[in-house]
């Protein structure tokens, strides 16, 4: 069976920082890494080869500079980290993101499983794994919590909002897991080692995949962002004293001056 | 192209709130527009959810009515939406941001090649574009996003935009066939199970979450009690999820549930970026926590310093004495 996983080089949301004056965000020195999403994605490509056999390779758009940030990635367990050189300015858009990982995975060749996580960890777009199933022509199993090969379909618990669908798709499928899918390994110094000697290879948008950027342009000019930043104003305000019932009565007190509760009769 | 199509999410005979919302959002949006506010209803047995889609002020309903549309599958939903859009070129496509809502909304953006906006939390109305702030960086960052041409798919958040309100209008809806026959949809549902009962999170209007500071499954008694009483769901933080205290469905944070409720009282909660970005946008934030310097001070609108155990027991009886 071949597996191929798609994970992204993301910037860490955690260290941006709002300059409260100008709501400009600071984004020098943010870092990026591979998200924390991806850890799941990979534990359930590399579980899937574990048990039916097979070889698992990982795809990723983003900038040359992240060809370092894979040794990890590779030490779960992957034959190679191919990364796709993001041909245009700033961020990729998602569905760029999906036309290019969609040639990149015909490219692969024979690909019976591919593996997505349902979101990125700072784009936020949810719009990945559906774009790519669609581009694919591959049925897919979105926001699963479990992945398994049955009869030669992939089958996995889908988390609806109400209730958990199991659901059969014929291989080639996509699925696009949820971070309650598994738990990540933690590789051994062994297996990190070995991930040094392991390939990341890189790939050109236009010599490799054969697409134009005009093109990929053209698709990304689809959506226009404006940004800014968000400086929080809240109360604050800490209710003083020793007296649990009295502070008790104190915030119900100050939330129907809200509004936010109405009191009873 | 004109028109505003609204994809009308139901189960058991009953519009989801998150599709109401959508309504009134493209109420709202067609009102500005000078447009139509068109609803997509598909399922099986669905005549009554064509109904309350025009009570709900839908001027045109789009239906199709069959077994295959049963369960959501987006192989069959959204080759149905595409081909309708195809056919009578709306210039708006509002899905609410329901697991459901964005797989469909993001296949049928990549299968018509028109752009998407996600996550939308307000609607902006500039010349005959729909302009969606959206939070990103974990809420740091607003974001005005919109499509440039052609359709514009967009996705909305559950409880950022009010529900539409029943009008009294009736209608005839339109139904049509399939687009694509069972045999040639290539997923199957094969089990179903609901999940237990309670609040949902997504649609409470309160929320009382615990976190590392309940420390222990037992932990979480106070808060349910509390949260009962509130009529309230309840959350709870990574922290509380990865010790294996609450299943994973109450997580709330950037890989839980992402909330926005009227109340939302955290408990046992330091307040780290994830959690944050998951309830940030709360309209009333009280926190409870032993540590004065617990970062979820900063974001709360009220905060009691103290022993979570002692502390929500003794709101939990001044709610009932205040609201019984």
């Amino acid at each position: 069976m071949k597996i191929a996983v798609c994970i992204k080089y993301s910037l860490d949301a955690s260290e941006v920082k709002v300059d409260p004056a100008s709501k400009e965000l600071k984004m020098a020195g943010v870092p990026y890494k591979v998200g924390v999403i991806d850890k799941h994605v990979l534990e359930t490509a590399v579980t899937l080869k574990e048990t039916y056999g097979g070889t698992v390779h990982a795809l990723t758009v983003g900038p040359t500079k992240a060809k370092e940030s894979f040794r990890e990635a590779l030490a779960f367990g992957l034959e190679d980290v191919t990364l796709i050189e993001n041909p245009l300015e700033g961020e990729v858009a998602p569905d760029v993101t999906a036309v290019i990982l969609a040639k990149a995975i015909e490219k692969l060749g024979d690909v019976d499983v591919v593996v997505c996580g349902e979101v990125s960890d700072d784009g936020f777009t949810y719009q990945v794994p559906p774009r790519l199933a669609e581009a694919l022509h591959m049925p897919q199993i979105s926001f699963a919590r479990t992945a398994a090969i049955e009869d030669g379909q992939l089958v996995a618990d889908r988390d609806l909002e109400d209730s958990v669908q199991t659901v059969a798709a014929p291989l080639p499928a996509l699925i696009s897991v949820m971070e309650e899918c598994n738990t990540p390994r933690r590789p051994t110094l062994l297996e990190a080692m070995k991930a040094k000697k392991k390939p990341v290879n890189i790939w050109n948008v236009e010599t490799d995949l054969g697409l134009s950027i005009a093109e990929l342009q053209q698709k990304a000019a689809l959506e226009k962002v404006h940004a800014e930043g968000v400086v929080v104003h809240r109360k604050q305000y800490v209710l003083k004293g020793d007296d649990l019932n009295a502070l008790s009565n104190e915030l119900v007190d100050l939330l129907l001056a809200d509004h936010i509760i109405e009191g009873g009769a | 192209m004109s028109g505003i199509w609204v994809w009308i999410e139901n189960s058991d005979g009953q519009i989801s709130a998150i599709s109401r919302e959508a309504l009134g959002a493209a109420r709202t949006a067609a009102a500005e527009l000078g447009q139509s506010v068109t609803a997509l209803v598909f399922g099986q047995d669905v005549s009554g959810i064509a109904d309350a889609a025009f009570d709900l002020g839908a001027d045109a309903v789009l239906g199709c009515d069959d077994a295959s549309l049963a369960d959501f599958r987006v192989e069959a939903y959204g080759p149905l939406a595409v081909q309708l859009a195809q056919e009578r070129e709306p210039a708006v496509f509002m899905v609410g941001a329901s697991t459901r809502g964005r797989d469909l909304a993001a296949w049928v953006a990549a299968d018509l090649d028109a752009g998407l906006v996600a996550d939308g939390v307000a609607i902006e109305i500039d010349g005959d574009t729909v302009k969606l702030t959206r939070p990103v960086y974990a809420g740091k960052l607003l974001s005005t996003a919109f499509v440039t041409d052609g359709l514009q798919v967009m996705t909305l958040r559950s409880r950022a935009f009010p529900q539409a309100e029943s009008t009294g209008a009736t209608g005839t809806a339109e139904w049509v066939s399939p687009a694509v026959a069972e045999d040639d949809i290539p997923t199957k549902v094969v089990g179903f199970a609901g999940k237990e009962g309670g609040v949902s999170l997504t649609d409470a209007s309160i929320i009382v979450s615990g976190g590392r500071g309940v420390a222990g499954p037992e932990g979480f008694a106070p808060v349910r009690e509390l949260a009962e009483v509130l009529g309230a769901a309840v959350g709870a933080s990574r922290a509380a999820v990865d010790a294996g205290w609450i299943p994973y469905e109450h997580q709330v944070g950037q890989t839980g549930k992402n909330v926005s409720p009227d109340l939302y009282i955290a408990s046992g909660i330091s307040g780290a970026i994830q959690h944050q970005a998951g309830m940030r946008s709360s309209k009333i934030i009280v926190a409870v926590n032993k540590d004065p310097d617990a970062p979820i001070f900063k974001l709360a609108h009220y905060g009691i310093v103290g022993d979570l155990f002692k502390v929500l027991p003794a709101l939990t009886a001044e709610f009932k004495k205040r609201l019984g």
